[in-house]
């Protein structure tokens, strides 16, 4: 498993129906490519957060494929409309089989 | 030979200088660039100074005589001693150093007494580029800077001082620390430490200050040492900016910019509203503003060598005229402020034996500014390759750096005034020739792009034991030719590997002595040091 | 001057064949116009390890990002699900060097869009 993976979300507490918001996303991760070599030589297999998804209430909002040109610390930035109160659920993929999960309630208002 | 002329024409007074007919209801007092030179100096002005695309032989890329024909300044006159670089030597012993914060005190003081609420605003790289600045961490140059009372100011080297130092610095600054182009690196928001403008209300006008930092810091300047921000020109934030100011009732929008002139001039183009450009960073001196649509754009000097005063007639919410003037702090005319002078010793005294310090002496004028080599940088180079064993040298192009006159006694201060810095340990490494061309066409195409917001930083980067040809007017991979190791006459083999010495490296972990020790041990064996004419650099298209 | 030890900013040889497959897997082989999909990436780059983009095209489905010099050109591929607000993304990719970032859209009528920006990476290393 990789180490010390956190993720953080900025997500506004309240939204008008409908209104379209901004959120942004990051989780700490090394994302190792699989193109950098250790100090004898050897390959450092790949690593990475391959896939990010986030719904809305059970429905999608973004579902992003990442491959290894994605920096450390994968950063996001994008727009969600918000039909009604409820929840964001943002999921990370890893390579490792691990996936990593954060919500967000927001309210009408 | 043109001494009792420069006797005759030596007849400067305080007041002549500070001559003003005070305009309008605004005055603004700019400075930039000071580099923490708190005594008078010797600088001179670029011979090399070369403008590229719609710039080339455009203000500020004339110098010399093509620069005093524009502005009428006459040949041995105060002006071409101040603003131009021929006849530096015969012309500094008769003018004398310019600069000193307790003489730029005077010039200030002067101003706000013919108008008391002028703004005074600092363009930047204030807390950098001195034996007392380096040791306190820029102490010296906060307290001082403090005593002059700015309104704002915005950054360049100041963040060399790494992030914690600038943070603690600026958390007790009396005044607006501004850029709209510093931001959060993990949120790209704007950072909070930051203002991006502030509003003064001044003769009855509502004026907003916007300030904009050095675009291009991690670039410049090691990231590492300032991890949690990010720069960049953003122009869309900057009109974003306006906008916002304008909504909010501002009748005049002044930008006090860390970009350097050419930057400026684009933004002053890309962007609307904006009524006056102080700007910063390039180190140019201009008699005169530069008009770009209906903003005007300030060059102020550097090192203490020239206030700005900018007096505006702003009525129902427009800039309806200017007064400008640049004026040069000739330090033997202009009185110091005797409390700002007692300052700057309390600064000084604790490490007045180290400053003074005599290291050798100089037959030759010692002078940085221009787009290659100067003396100081050939020196430099020389220290360099004989202190470290190297084949090649490598000096980056930075601007600052006073001017030592031939004859002059070498100290430890004028050794630090051209090399301080936070990460100035001298590496010495191997690069191949393939790498070494890669180097120079890298830094050539960031000083000759012609697209201002390429142009990332300082001159081309000095070079010792090397020779090569530059076409300006070619694209990156294709400038640099000729490239021959002057030791043995031979052209550079892309595929052999030499022993290059550098400082400066912009990476983190960087090793070896620091650059002020290797040039001060060269110096003490050379105790005069002589340094012929720059003939390994070949510049064509200019 | 630069005079840093940085990793060679070598420009790297385009991958065109790589980049003209990954575009083709993406389209299904329809054609592709020029324009109509935004993309912002800074002139220079602070960092070649950190690049901030921008994609956006209204109505899309879809944008997939390349960096055509990278030893590998794939970055992402963004799909826009219902609920998405707009179909436009900021997020920080890796560049091995200066050059072209791509991006391809899939518009709201099933056609494909695309442009590309050219991202300077430099070794960097004066001030004045
Ligand atoms: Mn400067
Ligand atoms: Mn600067």
């Amino acid at each position: 498993m990789a180490k010390n993976v956190r993720p953080r979300v900025k997500v506004p507490k309240k939204a008008a129906a409908g209104e379209v918001i901004t959120i942004k996303t990051l989780i700490s991760h090394t994302m190792e490519s699989g193109q950098r070599k250790d100090s004898d030589g050897n390959a450092i297999p790949r690593s990475i957060i391959n896939r990010f998804v986030v719904d809305f209430n059970g429905e999608n909002v973004l579902d992003v494929t990442l491959e290894p040109a994605i920096s450390t610390n994968p950063y996001f930035e994008f727009e969600a409309v918000v039909p009604e109160a409820g929840e964001f659920k943002f999921t990370w993929h890893d390579d490792d089989g691990a996936v990593y999960e954060d919500v967000h309630a927001i309210e009408l208002g | 030979g043109n001494w009792g002329r420069l006797a005759a024409q030596q007849a400067l007074t305080q007041d002549q200088l500070l001559e003003f007919d005070t305009f309008g209801n605004v005055s603004l007092i700019h400075i930039t660039d000071i580099h923490a030179q708190l005594k008078p100096i010797y600088f001179r002005e670029p011979e090399v100074n070369l403008g590229v695309g719609p710039n080339k032989g455009a203000v500020p890329h004339l110098t010399g005589a093509d620069f005093r024909k524009l502005y009428g300044i006459e040949d041995g006159s105060p002006s071409q001693y101040a603003l131009t670089y021929d006849d530096f030597s015969a012309l500094a012993r008769a003018y004398g150093r310019m600069g000193g914060l307790d003489r730029v005190a005077t010039v200030i003081n002067a101003i706000r007494a013919a108008r008391p609420d002028a703004l005074l605003l600092d363009g930047g790289d204030t807390w950098h580029g001195s034996y007392t600045c380096h040791h306190t961490q820029g102490q010296d140059m906060v307290n001082v800077m403090n005593a002059l009372r700015p309104d704002a100011m915005t950054f360049h080297w100041e963040f060399t001082l790494g992030s914690d130092r600038v943070r603690e610095i600026v958390e007790g600054l009396p005044f607006a620390a501004l850029g709209q182009n510093i931001f959060d690196a993990e949120w790209d928001e704007p950072a909070e430490l930051f203002e991006p403008y502030r509003f003064f209300e001044r003769g009855g006008v509502r004026i907003a200050v916007i300030g904009q930092a050095f675009p291009y810091m991690p670039i410049a300047n090691p990231g590492w040492m300032f991890p949690e921000y990010s720069f960049g020109i953003r122009d869309q934030h900057m009109q974003e900016m306006v906008e916002e100011v304008r909504a909010q009732g501002a009748e005049l929008v002044v930008l006090l910019s860390h970009n350097g002139f050419d930057v400026d001039k684009k933004m002053a183009a890309q962007v609307k509203g904006i009524d006056v450009i102080l700007s910063g960073h390039t180190h140019d001196a201009l008699p005169e503003p530069v008009l770009v649509g209906e903003t005007i754009i300030v060059a102020s000097g550097s090192n203490g060598k020239f206030v700005s005063r900018v007096d505006l007639d702003v009525r129902d919410g427009r800039m309806m005229g200017f007064r400008h003037r640049l004026i040069p702090v000739f330090s033997d005319v202009i009185a110091p402020d005797p409390e700002i002078a007692a300052l700057i010793d309390e600064q000084r005294a604790p490490y007045a034996d180290k400053l003074a310090e005599v290291i050798g002496q100089t037959d030759s004028l010692l002078y940085r500014r221009g787009n290659f080599n100067g003396s100081w940088d050939d020196l430099i180079c020389d220290a360099l390759m004989s202190e470290r064993d190297a084949e090649i040298a490598m000096s980056p192009g930075v601007r600052w750096g006073p001017s030592l006159l031939p004859g002059q006694d070498i100290t430890r201060e004028d050794i630090f005034n051209v090399t301080s810095m936070s990460y100035g340990a001298a590496y010495r490494t191997e690069m191949t020739g393939e790498y070494l061309k890669i180097v120079l066409e890298d830094v050539g195409d960031n000083i000759f792009n012609p697209d201002p917001y390429y142009q990332q930083g300082g001159d081309m980067v000095r070079v010792g034991g090397l020779g090569y040809r530059i076409d300006i007017t070619k694209p990156q991979g294709e400038r640099i030719s000729d490239m021959t190791l002057l030791r043995s006459g031979e052209a550079i083999d892309p595929a052999r590997s030499y022993t290059v010495a550098g400082w400066a490296s912009v990476n983190e972990g960087t090793e070896g002595p620091q650059i002020w020790d290797v040039v001060e041990n060269h110096i003490r064996k050379q105790k005069t040091v002589s340094i012929p004419p720059n003939q390994s650099v070949t510049v064509v298209g200019a | 001057g630069a005079a840093a030890l940085a990793v060679a900013a070598v420009p790297l040889r385009a991958r065109a064949a790589t980049v003209d497959d990954l575009i083709a897997e993406f389209t299904g082989g329809a054609d592709v116009a020029e324009g109509g999909v935004e993309l912002d990436a800074p002139e220079i780059a602070e960092n070649g390890n950190t690049v901030p983009i921008e994609v956006g095209a209204e109505g899309a489905s879809a944008i997939m990002v390349l960096a055509a010099g990278n030893p590998t050109p794939p970055v992402a591929t963004f799909n826009f699900g219902p609920l998405s607000g707009a179909s436009r993304a900021k997020t920080r990719i890796r560049l091995a060097g200066t050059q072209d970032v791509i991006a391809v859209a899939k518009l709201a009528d099933g056609s494909f869009a695309r442009t590309s920006k050219n991202v300077k990476v430099t070794i960097g290393g004066c001030g004045g």
